[in-house]
């Protein structure tokens, strides 16, 4: 309808700009901008996490560095390759969605969620370990301090927790000097290892969602996947899921020992 | 002007868009960065730098994440306001993590019941 008015005035008009908008520059302007007002939503409860995770490896630098080496490092770098990778194969869909080329987008989001499945698959192993060493929070956690571990006796000096005595006096003391809660923060560390990796599988799980939503709305030649802003959205999403995880790898599997 | 246009939009590629279409080329130029920069990161987490381990992890990080926000999330094509919208989240990021101050601060100075 729009568009027979807009050839009246001799202009030809996309199909798929929506009446609302002024010209197509308009509205792609405005879903990516809608997009990443999304995204900068998703960056703040992200934040938060990461703060959270900054804050208590501040305080227990000593256990982070230990406790971290339950993590497999080579499971995560692969894991970290299979997420750039489906990045790139996103992207190489987008590419093909503003190339209108079908057949190729079909091509580049099926490998995308074949990787996405890789990636959770990779991340089960992990997990299930977790789960077999009694690593996971909650009433069974369990965490036993192997033999070639150091007794902690001297932590860096700077974190310390100040804690007032009944005669009214601070005393400072060396947080890592607190020996019986080793298993509590080494539980601490769990729990952000769990929170921040299964919000972000969370995510990867709607992302397979979303990819897959639009690999069969391409394949029943669904109208709306004719314009590519839907397969460039998606693409968005799934390259911020990429970003955490470029954080939460070094953050977790690759803390610097001293 | 507006025959050009229509002209232009029906060969693939040439449509009048937001923003211009990247070239594969870029996608796998910054793919191979990104993957040189993750090996470097765990190469990096084995040399013992002491404090500067975590600059240099963090610092790989972010510049991985610039890499992808510019290239494969097509911000560097963008119009203003898209690279207005995508800075505003890691602009608030920065605040956030200024609360740190705070934490790092906090024996300072001796205040009794802190």
């Amino acid at each position: 309808m729009s568009v027979e008015v807009a050839e009246e005035h001799g202009h030809h008009h996309d199909p798929a700009l929506q009446h609302q908008f002024q010209d197509m520059d308009q509205q792609n302007e405005s879903y990516v901008v809608g997009m990443w007002t999304f995204l900068v939503t998703e960056i703040m409860f992200f934040g938060a996490l990461f703060l959270a995770y900054t804050v208590y490896r501040r305080e227990n630098p000593a256990v982070f560095l230990e406790v971290h080496h339950h993590l497999d490092v080579f499971k995560g770098a692969v894991n970290t390759m299979v997420l750039l990778t489906s990045s790139l194969t996103m992207a190489m869909a987008v590419y093909h969605a503003q190339m209108k080329n079908r057949q190729k987008q079909m091509i580049y989001i099926g490998i995308t969620i074949l990787f996405a499945f890789t990636f959770l698959i990779i991340k089960g192993f992990e997990w299930e370990k977790k789960f077999h060493d009694h690593h996971v929070p909650g009433p069974h956690f369990e965490y036993v301090r192997g033999e070639g571990e150091a007794p902690i006796v001297k932590a860096p000096p700077t974190p310390v927790v100040s804690m007032r005595m009944s005669n009214g006096q601070n005393v400072n003391f060396p947080k890592d000097t607190i020996e019986p809660d080793f298993s509590n923060k080494a539980q601490l560390f769990f729990s952000l290892y769990f929170c921040m990796t299964g919000l972000h599988a969370f995510h990867v799980i709607i992302g397979i969602g979303v990819m897959g939503t639009l690999f069969f709305m391409l394949m029943f030649k669904h109208p709306n996947v004719d314009y590519y802003m839907p397969v460039e959205l998606a693409g968005l999403y799934w390259h911020f899921v990429d970003i955490v995880w470029i954080f939460l790898f070094p953050l977790f599997y690759l803390i610097p020992g001293s | 002007m507006d025959h050009n246009a229509s002209d232009l939009a029906h060969q693939p590629g040439e449509t009048h868009q937001t923003h211009h279409i990247t070239q594969p080329i870029v996608y796998y130029v910054v793919y191979a960065l990104l993957v040189i920069f993750m090996l470097l990161t765990v190469g990096a987490s084995y040399v013992n730098m002491g404090s500067l381990n975590n600059l240099v992890a963090m610092t790989i990080a972010t510049i991985k994440a610039v890499l992808v926000v510019l290239f494969f999330m097509q911000v560097k094509m963008g119009t203003r306001l898209t690279w207005v919208w995508a800075a505003i989240g890691f602009i608030w990021l920065i605040f956030l993590f200024g609360t740190l101050g705070d934490y790092v601060t906090r024996n300072w100075i001796s205040v009794t019941g802190w």
